[in-house]
């Protein structure tokens, strides 16, 4: 009992002056003289948006130097994926950025895809679309539903949720799941839509627009909302670049960049929609950017439903794809075609391949390299929450504590995507 | 296309690059020295503003090249995207960091080092950046195990169970 608490106390003792001296070189001088405060943030704290750390450098209530600590939520997907066939590894990338599942599903798929050279029908393609667009409008629900907590909007939301929560009822209707889909398959989708989700749909289009009027009504003019973002987190489009922030924080910079736009993938072509960019560069610039973009989600839907084709929705290419279950009571190569992918998977060609897609949060990439095994060799995930957390301390840099709540809300960061 | 293939033809000139394609993708393979100033080469002469991932691939058990980090650079002006793969010899290896030309490279950099045991000479802040920091190994080489349980069966229960770690008191 007795040496079990020494060695406790011990192992407090230890940590304190390594991690000091560990992270001497990121903190200023004063701090190391005891004129500024090391301070602790999270991981356990509720405006850290999930598991994330961050150490303090304070001087009064301004902060000198912001460390962020990541890592608490890493469930080593990328090496898990190794050990799985390339169609049983789905179900990991549900569960890196839990707010995107579905955009997780189209860039691992697309990756795929193109390794092995796959064709999409045109029905899957436009349904990974409208589902992609949805997945797009509920994770900036939940964003501008934190974002607006975090400065104590209560009441935003409560209502972001109960919006979230008629796409999630969509995503249900479709996989069966709420959140971790596994829906998109290479070469399409598992399965076609159910008869409702027409409606579905269509009477969220319907309802949505005058919902986000309501979000805008209460933040948009808000005296104390824009006291708290505007000039808050100035970001230069310069510095944006040199730190590789994607997404709506770099269009919010006034650089106007969207994968759908420059390198459509999945049909984005052929739909009409505007990429909203800002020049303020400041928190604000970024809320209106990522409101705009609520809309210009639901006109994309629109028209992707306005124009759904008929068909299959998944390729016909044996070699990859699972026969339909109603060919296999029926034919005996189907069953052969079907044991054979769900026990020993395919083997794509020998190459590594590098496919990004535009996710709520910017540039979402998968490098997927192939030894020909049945098993990915290699899966890395560029996730657009890494990267971009890592402006965090310049935009932290002589801000307020109250205003580093703001920051870490207006980059979006999901810790899931961090961490994987 | 036309962007990628100046390149292709510049570096080849300029730094000997080796070239590898596939799927239309165009990566250029250089070595330890010239990926620091090609680099640089892109971003100031070719305008590729953004480093897009950087990431690295074990082939334990080979030695020579061990490693290959991989690049992708992106051009918002020529909405082009080049990749680049650097081989690395031997278990503990070390190339030049490129955080002085692209800031995220430090992330990334952070997290090959703790996944991979790769070193950047020149980098700011080298510490793990997932893992705790007192964790040994690096977990995304092929030579260490995803840490799988082994079943014991009636026939093999001895065998293994001589090898089964168990809780220590």
């Amino acid at each position: 009992m007795m040496s079990d608490e020494t060695e406790f106390r011990e192992i407090e003792f230890n940590l304190a002056p390594d991690s000091l001296d560990e992270l001497k070189h990121l903190v200023s001088q004063r701090a190391v003289d005891g004129d500024t405060v090391l301070l602790n943030m999270g991981p356990q704290h509720p405006s850290t948006h999930g598991v994330l750390r961050l150490l303090l450098e304070l001087d009064g209530e301004q902060v000198i130097n912001c460390i962020p600590d990541v890592g608490f939520l890493h469930t080593g997907i990328e090496k898990n994926m190794e050990a799985k066939t390339y169609e049983k590894a789905i179900v990991m990338t549900d569960r890196l950025d839990y707010l995107n599942n579905l955009g997780n599903n189209l860039a691992y798929c697309m990756a795929i895809e193109k390794l092995c050279d796959l064709d999409v029908p045109p029905r899957a393609q436009a349904l990974r679309v409208i589902l992609a667009e949805l997945q797009r409008i509920s994770s900036h629900l939940v964003w501008l539903g934190t974002h607006a907590l975090d400065m104590a909007a209560m009441s935003v939301f409560l209502y972001c949720f109960r919006e979230r929560e008629s796409i999630l009822d969509i995503f249900e209707m479709c996989s069966g799941q709420r959140m971790m889909t596994t829906y998109i398959r290479p070469g399409g989708l598992w399965r076609d839509t159910p008869v409702e989700f027409e409606d579905a749909v269509r009477n969220f289009l319907k309802i949505f627009p005058s919902r986000i009027d309501e979000y805008e009504r209460l933040l948009t003019k808000n005296p104390l909302f824009l006291e708290r973002t505007r000039k808050i987190g100035m970001l230069p489009p310069d510095v944006a670049l040199q730190y590789g922030v994607t997404g709506p924080a770099l269009r919010a910079s006034g650089v106007n960049h969207d994968l759908r736009k420059v390198q459509p993938y999945s049909g984005y072509e052929q739909y009409d929609f505007e990429v909203p960019t800002h020049t303020d560069c400041d928190t604000y610039a970024r809320y209106l950017v990522r409101i705009e973009e609520l809309h210009q989600s639901l006109h994309i839907v629109e028209q992707a439903l306005n124009k759904l084709p008929l068909g299959p929705v998944r390729s016909n290419n044996r070699k990859y794809v699972p026969p339909p279950r109603s060919e296999i009571g029926v034919s005996m190569e189907a069953l052969i075609h079907h044991f054979k992918l769900w026990t020993e998977g395919f083997t794509p060609p020998v190459g590594s391949v590098y496919s990004a897609v535009e996710s709520p949060r910017g540039e979402l990439g998968v490098y997927l390299e192939s030894d020909g095994s049945p098993k990915p060799y290699r899966v890395h995930w560029r996730t657009p929450s890494f990267t971009n957390m890592q402006i965090l301390p310049y935009l932290a840099k002589s801000h307020l504590v109250a205003d580093l709540v703001v920051l870490i809300g207006t980059i979006d960061v999901v810790l899931g995507d961090v961490d994987r | 296309m036309q962007i990628t293939q100046m390149i292709v033809e510049a570096f080849q000139e300029r730094f000997q690059a080796g070239l590898y394609e596939f799927r239309n993708e165009v990566s250029l393979i250089l070595s330890t020295e010239q990926i620091a100033p090609a680099a640089l080469a892109l971003r100031d002469e070719f305008n590729f503003e953004l480093l897009a991932e950087e990431t690295a691939v074990d082939y334990w058990p080979e030695q020579a090249p061990r490693f290959h980090v991989v690049y992708r650079f992106r051009s918002l002006k020529h909405n082009a995207i080049i990749g680049a793969r650097v081989p690395l010899d031997g278990n503990a290896p070390s190339m030049p960091s490129l955080v002085s030309v692209y800031a995220n490279a430090n992330w990334f950099e952070r997290e090959l080092w703790d996944m991979f045991g790769i070193r950047f000479e020149g980098h700011p802040d080298l510490r793990r950046v997932v893992m705790p920091y007192d964790w040994e190994g690096h977990p995304l080489r092929k030579d260490y195990p995803l840490g799988y349980e082994e079943v014991q069966f009636s026939f093999n229960f001895e065998e293994i169970d001589v090898r089964k770690p168990y809780a220590q008191d």
